[in-house]
């Protein structure tokens, strides 16, 4: 005890040692990429394509990591994003205008928050059923809606659709001798908003340090006060919303709704989340961490394809291996404090 | 009489009650909608057998695939309190694995089915084992470690058709994925049966059960009764892999063909499901395989019933939703003890007036 | 005096379903005063404590605190009132911060004032003394941190009556130095302590009272100083030290014949402290000595439960190696567990697959007993032993303790054991069936059983044991055979040998 207070700084916490190894194997990954394979990488349109890309599983993982932080699971995200997109798009074709539309993309949103959250909270049924329901609601809804794809043909949706943030000194000079700036779409600016606003509710409202201590241990979070099920409730509103958000975000990347749009999401916003040092057993997590998640995840996708490797499993099996690496990891970290615990 | 009347009411059904009145009502409703929906008729398909045909054989057949891998689940549940999502994917692998030593000789035999058989499920107990292994040994929940399988597991089995989706044509598989002549009973059905007999004949002839709800129930006192839990919680991914094997080669047998990406889609969650309807506790303990085996009957039921009412195969899920729902709610805890309360109240205040009655 | 006192328990009764736990206690709590609450397993404390933190509601009786009838009908009622609770296993968020663990769930704001709370942590820990930072992850903190981090969390909420249940068993002496300086501290500042332990050391070096508790009943109120220790431990156990000088002729009827059964040599294990150990067959013997004093780890270790650290093993005189429970079995050794909830029953199986278990498990995983014979293996059980169940197919969780308890009994008996290590097998349960066990325990000796009987209650194992071995921390302190068989003696040697 009289060596610990030597430290100035407190040592580093689980969640900060988890997203700190994803964020160096990230980095390490990148680099790497940028120095063996060249090409792509090393513009940064590299990374704002993966970012265009990945907007949508951003908002999504943000949404599962405060569930996951809780001690809880969302398997519903994926298929919510897609009966948003999907229910949008027919919106905003049938007259709709786009601030109703918005409207509508939350309200779909909150109403699985809303129900998923009571069911789970105060009638205690396993969150793992309520949200494979609420998975496959909304896949129905979402072909009760329409089975066959639907383009928005909405004029100023596709004006805004259009809009994109270009960045001039990122851009590079394409072959033919023109200068193409790096371009971002508005989804992107939304996500990490998003991510930065998770991050302070899950940092500074008592709501967030609610869902940390709900998750660390629930018997006592009970003991030292916290209306436990109200907490949980909310966990699965604000997953809710973020898919209604996700929803509204995939749209304007793809500007179309499909069945099977946002297909597994939910599995990728999972794995993001692990990557990012999230454990399920809850308590432990950090929104910055889930992004870096979804941007290794993506990042060991792009190697692979950059890497010749074309043949169209590569990409799957690698996510499947790198998952693999990060669980076991996670479950020595865990075994390494539970065992410092018992001593 | 009384008695019996008493024991029915406490639930002597126990844990059947929900699924089987879950039948009853499915069935009620399709009588009275179409009195004919259940009629079984003969008739000759295509290779001249005489067959039975009509909507009560084809949920049967139907749910095969799900039946069996729903004992295999059932067991995993009991076991480890979790469930292994990467079923569909680990079925795929067995199925490709079928298919490519099917189509390694230049023939297919008897002898080459049983061989592409064995391989198949080698192959799968050891994807189960690798899940196995991390769930029990590493300790990792169920659903995380098989996230893992369930990621790559499809890709996995594209990578052994070597990026096709072979067809095999011989009447041989035709026979297991349809009839075998002479049978009027769809082949799915037989091996389901067949599946569901090993397991009693295990259940009678191995301490199986009573291990695996000893360790999912109480694994503390189970390991001090000197069971050994890791090597029962790795037993239950290794079964489940066998059922996996079977429900994957039934699967390629159906259509004749391995598509990595669309066989047994989705039926993970549909295996949890009917573990679920069958009353089995998800957080492991006490299991029943007749539950969920019934319950994997009652997702067909509905779906098919659906199918009648012309709703389209994707539209489905989102009645299905309903019902889950409807289901878990009559079934969680708070639910119960409310009603509980509710029954306790009119029985104390019935005990009341007919005191005062006597008195 | 009278208004020195800030919290008066009156008559405090508390029944469970065929247990009477507590049976009209008054309990007493003055201001500035550290309270030692003493009793064996089952004496009631626990109870008594639960009550007075709303964990369970009392039958009948009153609670006043501070001159006002208090209604306490759940723990955030009884923190209202001014009481806090720190218990044996730590109630905080190990994931949190120190300064968080202080604050969260307090009071309404929307948001966190963490540098405000971190300034206040850091007061109230630098005031109490507390080795801690405001801004450390708890789980980071050793256990007796996390615990005075609970106390200070209490001291900050105001309280008047701070209840410490058990809050050393975990700690090694130098934590439980800072934790009475702190205990100290807070007394000086006016507040009263409630001090729940096993360590007599403790009680003596901390506290000012102690009320001494038995079988639900009040056995007494005293000044520390004016308690002598062998005093103490004879009320906890049930004798006046009088009456006990009368008792202790009736050894002499047990005597150790025949071979060495099980002979161990510096037996340990991650739990217990390396020992020896013998014991013949037909032998009873016991291992006696407080909560905590190393003899359930110990008889664990001869069973192999937990992780063997080393030493030699003989059964028959041939040298053995036993590392897990189903070595132990093959060998012929039967453990009955001490937390029968924990590691006793598997709650959701009937009484008929609890029984056979232990059998099941020794035959094998390839010969199932069928139904018939575990059915008739059940009967015959259900009926010697006279377990009163519905029926064998009745899961065991509804069972009484009593009922459950012979449950497992009937479960190591079918395995035909040599060899039967009871631990606590009479907690928690009836007096009729305590002697039920008891008597058994004999009848198994005359067979030729050999058999370990542990129990909280020394008269029990007096009762039963030819040989007593006694420890205290964690080691063997004693041998008591022949004469030395009395309840004095043994008290003696669990309090120190002094007298």
């Amino acid at each position: 005890m009289d060596k610990k207070k030597d430290f100035r700084r407190e040592p580093l916490t689980d969640t900060q040692l988890l997203m700190m190894i994803t964020v160096i194997i990230f980095l390490a990954m990148y680099f790497l990429a940028m120095a063996l394979l060249g090409g792509g990488f090393l513009h940064a349109q590299q990374i704002f394509d993966m970012l265009n890309d990945n907007a949508p599983l951003i908002i999504v993982s943000c949404g599962l990591t405060i569930v996951m932080i809780g001690g809880g699971i969302d398997i519903s995200v994926g298929a919510v994003t897609s009966l948003v997109v999907m229910s949008c798009v027919l919106f905003l074709n049938n007259g709709g205008n786009i601030f109703t539309s918005i409207l509508l993309a939350l309200g779909i949103g909150l109403a699985f928050g809303l129900v998923q959250g009571f069911l789970i909270s105060y009638l205690e049924i396993q969150p793992f059923i309520v949200t494979l329901a609420g998975m496959f609601f909304a896949r129905g809804m979402t072909t009760i809606l329409s089975v066959n794809p639907q383009k928005a043909e909405n004029g100023a949706f596709n004006a805004l659709r259009e809009k994109k943030i270009e960045i001039g000194f990122l851009g590079y000079t394409a072959k033919n001798g023109n200068f193409v700036p790096a371009r971002m779409e508005l989804g992107v600016v939304l996500a990490l908003l998003i991510v930065l606003v998770i991050f302070i509710l899950l940092r500074y409202f008592r709501l967030g340090r609610g869902f940390y201590a709900m998750g660390g241990n629930q018997q006592s979070a009970l003991m030292l006060g916290i209306n436990v099920k109200r907490t949980r409730f909310m966990s699965y509103v604000i997953s809710g919303l973020l898919s209604g958000i996700s929803g509204y975000v995939f749209m304007m990347h793809t500007g179309a709704g499909n069945a099977t749009n946002a297909a597994g999401m939910e599995m990728n916003a999972i794995a993001s989340s692990i990557i990012g040092g999230t454990l399920l057993t809850g308590g432990v997590g950090n929104v910055f961490g889930t992004f870096f998640g979804t941007m290794t995840l993506t990042t060991i996708k792009k190697i692979v394809v950059s890497s010749g490797l074309n043949e169209p499993w590569w990409q799957s099996i690698t996510t499947g291996g790198m998952l693999c690496f990060f669980i076991l990891l996670q479950s020595v970290v865990l075994g390494r404090r539970n065992r410092s615990k018992k001593v | 009489m009384k008695e019996k009347f008493m024991k029915f009411r406490k639930g002597g059904l126990g844990q059947l009650t929900i699924p089987l009145i879950a039948i009853a009502i499915l069935i009620l409703f399709n009588l009275i909608r179409d009195p004919g929906f259940f009629s079984i008729e003969i008739t000759h398909n295509n290779d001249g057998n005489a067959v039975l045909a009509g909507n009560l054989i084809s949920v049967i057949n139907g749910a095969s695939e799900l039946a069996v891998l729903a004992i295999g689940m059932t067991l995993v549940t009991a076991a480890c309190g979790g469930q292994d999502i990467s079923v569909g994917a680990a079925a795929a692998i067995a199925g490709s694995a079928f298919v490519k030593v099917l189509k390694s000789g230049p023939s297919i035999s008897g002898g080459t089915v049983l061989l592409a058989f064995l391989c198949a499920c080698i192959v799968a107990m050891l994807f189960a084992a690798f899940n196995g292994v991390l769930v029990a040994v590493f300790k990792i929940q169920p659903m995380i470690a098989t996230l893992i399988l369930y990621t790559c597991g499809r890709s996995i089995a594209y990578w052994i058709n070597g990026g096709a989706t072979p067809t095999v044509d011989s009447p041989i598989i035709r026979a297991i994925g349809r009839f075998i002549p002479g049978v009027p009973l769809p082949t799915p059905v037989l091996i389901v049966a067949g599946v569901t007999i090993l397991f009693m004949l295990i259940f009678h002839f191995t301490s199986l059960e009573l291990f695996t709800q000893s360790v999912g129930i109480n694994g503390s006192a189970a390991r001090l009764n000197g069971i050994n839990d890791t090597f029962i919680k790795l037993l239950s991914f290794i079964i489940l892999g066998f059922c996996v094997a079977v429900a994957g080669c039934i699967g390629v047998s159906r259509l004749e063909l391995i598509n990595h990406e669309t066989l047994l889609l989705d039926v993970e969650m549909d295996a949890i499901l009917a573990v679920a309807i069958g009353g089995n506790n998800l957080g492991g303990g006490k299991f029943k395989i007749s539950g969920s085996i019934i319950g994997a009957y009652v997702i067909q039921i509905l779906t098919t019933t659906l199918y009648a009412m012309k709703v389209s195969s994707t539209d489905v899920k989102a009645y299905k939703a309903v019902v889950i729902v409807l289901l878990v709610v009559i079934g969680s805890p708070v639910i119960k003890a409310k009603f509980a309360k509710l029954m306790a109240r009119g029985r104390s205040s019935k005990q009341r007036v007919s005191m005062k009655g006597a008195k | 005096m009278q208004d020195n006192v800030i919290l008066q328990m009156r008559n405090i009764e508390k029944s469970f379903p065929g247990v009477r736990a507590l049976g009209g206690v008054d309990f007493t709590l003055r201001k500035g005063e550290i309270h030692a609450l003493m009793g064996e397993n089952g004496a009631g404390k626990s109870t008594l404590i639960k009550v007075l933190t709303g964990v369970y509601q009392m039958d009948e009786g009153e609670i006043i605190v501070d001159g006002q009838k208090a209604v306490i009908r759940s723990p955030q009622d009884a923190q209202n009132t001014g009481i806090s609770t720190v218990y044996q296993e730590i109630t905080l968020c190990p994931n949190l911060t120190v300064a968080e663990n202080m604050f969260i769930g307090r009071g309404a704001d929307l948001l966190v004032k963490q540098k405000e709370y971190e300034k206040r942590a850091d007061e109230i820990l630098g005031n109490l003394g507390i080795p801690a930072r405001s801004r450390q992850i708890l789980g980071s903190c050793s256990l007796a941190v996390q615990q005075m981090v609970a106390i200070a969390r209490a001291v900050d909420m105001q309280c008047k009556v701070l209840i410490l249940d058990e809050p050393t068993s975990s700690l090694d002496d130098k934590e439980v130095n800072l934790l009475f300086e702190l205990m100290r501290n807070l007394k000086s500042q006016g507040v009263g302590i409630i001090f729940v332990t096993h360590f007599l050391e403790q009680v003596y070096e901390v506290s000012d009272r102690i009320t001494v508790l038995r079988n639900g009943e009040l056995v007494g109120e005293y000044l520390t100083e004016d308690l002598p220790q062998v005093e103490l431990v004879a009320r906890m156990m049930g004798k006046e030290l009088d009456e006990l000088n009368s008792l202790g002729e009736n050894e002499e009827k047990k005597t150790q014949n025949g071979e060495v059964f099980y002979e161990a040599s510096s037996l340990s294990s991650s739990d217990a402290l390396p020992f020896d150990f013998t014991i013949h067959k037909g032998e009873v013997n016991g291992f006696t000595g407080l909560l905590g004093s190393g003899r359930s780890e110990s008889v664990r270790a001869i069973f192999g439960a937990d992780k063997i650290g080393g030493g030699e093993v003989k059964i028959k005189g041939e040298a053995v190696k036993i590392t897990k429970p189903i070595e132990a079995m093959k060998h012929g050794i039967g453990y009955l567990a001490e937390d029968r909830k924990r590691d006793g029953i598997i709650a959701d199986l009937s009484v008929r697959e609890n029984i056979i278990l232990a059998l099941q498990v020794m035959n094998g995983f390839f010969k199932p007993i069928s139904r018939s014979e575990s059915e008739a293996f059940a009967d015959e059980y259900i009926k010697a032993l006279n377990i009163k169940t519905a029926s064998r197919e009745t899961p065991i969780g509804s069972l009484s303790g009593g009922n459950q308890q012979k449950v497992i009994l009937a479960r190591w008996l079918l395995t035909h054991p040599d060899y039967l290590i009871l631990d606590e097998p009479t907690r928690g349960i009836d007096v009729g069936t305590k002697l039920e066990i008891q008597k058994l325990v004999l009848k198994l000796a005359e067979e030729g059983v050999s058999v370990t009987f542990i129990s909280s209650e020394v008269e029990e194992m007096l009762r039963t044991c030819s040989r007593l071995i006694v420890m205290r921390d964690r080691h063997i302190v004693g041998e008591l055979k022949g004469k030395d068989l009395n309840q004095k003696k043994v008290m003696e040697t669990i309090a120190g040998g002094e007298s």
